[in-house]
């Protein structure tokens, strides 16, 4: 029962990036070539409001439902992992039209064949856990 | 009400639409980052007993895994009982760019041309699907997330990181769409 809320947050989600055509391949490319404001509005909007929204829930030291205080792990600064991992990320998010969430959402709106696309990204995460030591970080 | 939902939903709803999903995620104890999903499944099927990197308790992880579900899901009511029936409102400039690609726009979220099953024994297909897919699993765990858990997440929480991480998205998705994009299609 204590994940109902999860999946119900997951539904909300995958309704709201299909609705906002945020999944789809052509937005991407037309975010890529700057030719429309739109996937700009949805990042842009969604991090006016969540730069506001982690204030409120520091300042006012909210609590989640268990009761215990809501904590933001700092990301260690560094450069290299960020640009690189950035870079081979957004090959794979122009190629696919996808990133992780819409990857899962697609699968919904019936194109079935983003579950290999999801096989890929494990297999490609599974080689990065392989050769992480050798990766600048 | 339903006429309503199934018109495309504005950015300025959309966006703080996932602001508020972040928000959720955050008061039900878990957090906004959906690329920690694919490690943890690397976990389930046992890569811990090998590779220390996925040796780590992902029960802790399950709810994201069932938040990952429910976008599935989400993707699938939307389709079935939310979808609008008129084309996408794609600039005219992206068309016709996309044409001299030789990709047609077809109306809908992505082309079926490119992305069904067949297609994934071409040349093409497994570049855009296979090789695409293997940069986002690779690429997302580099850099420790995704648009997710750096864009929203840590750029929200104002993370120099997260900054960073986000121009990589972006060298890599418009070197790709600008310049190997024509060797590609």
């Amino acid at each position: 029962m204590k994940y109902i809320k999860y999946l119900i947050i997951g539904i909300l989600f995958g309704i709201v990036m299909t609705k906002s055509e945020a999944i789809s391949w052509y937005r991407i490319q037309e975010m890529f070539r700057f030719q429309a404001f739109h996937m700009y509005g949805i990042i842009g909007s969604a991090l006016a409001v969540g730069v506001l929204m982690i204030q409120l829930i520091k300042r006012r030291k909210l609590k989640n439902i268990e009761g215990e205080p809501i904590q933001f792990n700092n990301k260690q600064f560094s450069i290299w992992r960020y640009l690189l991992g950035g870079s081979i990320f957004g090959l794979g998010w122009a190629l696919t039209g996808a990133c992780p969430g819409p990857m899962y959402t697609l699968l919904g709106n019936g194109f079935t064949v983003f579950i290999v696309v999801i096989a890929s990204a494990l297999l490609g995460t599974l080689v990065y856990g392989l050769i992480r030591d050798q990766l600048p970080h | 009400m339903i006429e309503f939902l199934s018109q495309p939903w504005a950015w300025y709803v959309s966006g703080p639409l996932i602001a508020l999903v972040m928000f959720l995620l955050l008061w039900a104890g878990g957090e906004f980052g959906v690329s920690a999903t694919l490690r943890s499944m690397c976990a389930i099927g046992g890569a811990g007993r090998k590779v220390k990197f996925f040796d780590f308790n992902w029960k802790n992880q399950v709810w994201n895994l069932v938040f990952v579900a429910g976008a599935v899901i989400g993707g699938f009511i939307a389709d079935q009982f939310l979808s609008n029936p008129t084309a996408l409102a794609l600039s005219q400039k992206t068309i016709a760019d996309l044409s001299t690609l030789g990709v047609n726009f077809e109306g809908g979220l992505a082309p079926m041309e490119i992305f069904n099953w067949s297609n994934l024994f071409t040349v093409k297909g497994f570049l855009i699907m296979i090789v695409g897919g293997f940069c986002i699993g690779f690429g997302t765990r580099w850099a420790g997330g995704c648009t997710s858990g750096h864009a929203i997440s840590g750029l929200s929480n104002l993370q120099i990181a997260s900054l960073i991480a986000v121009i990589g998205f972006f060298i890599g998705g418009l070197f790709m769409t600008h310049v190997l994009f024509p060797f590609i299609f």
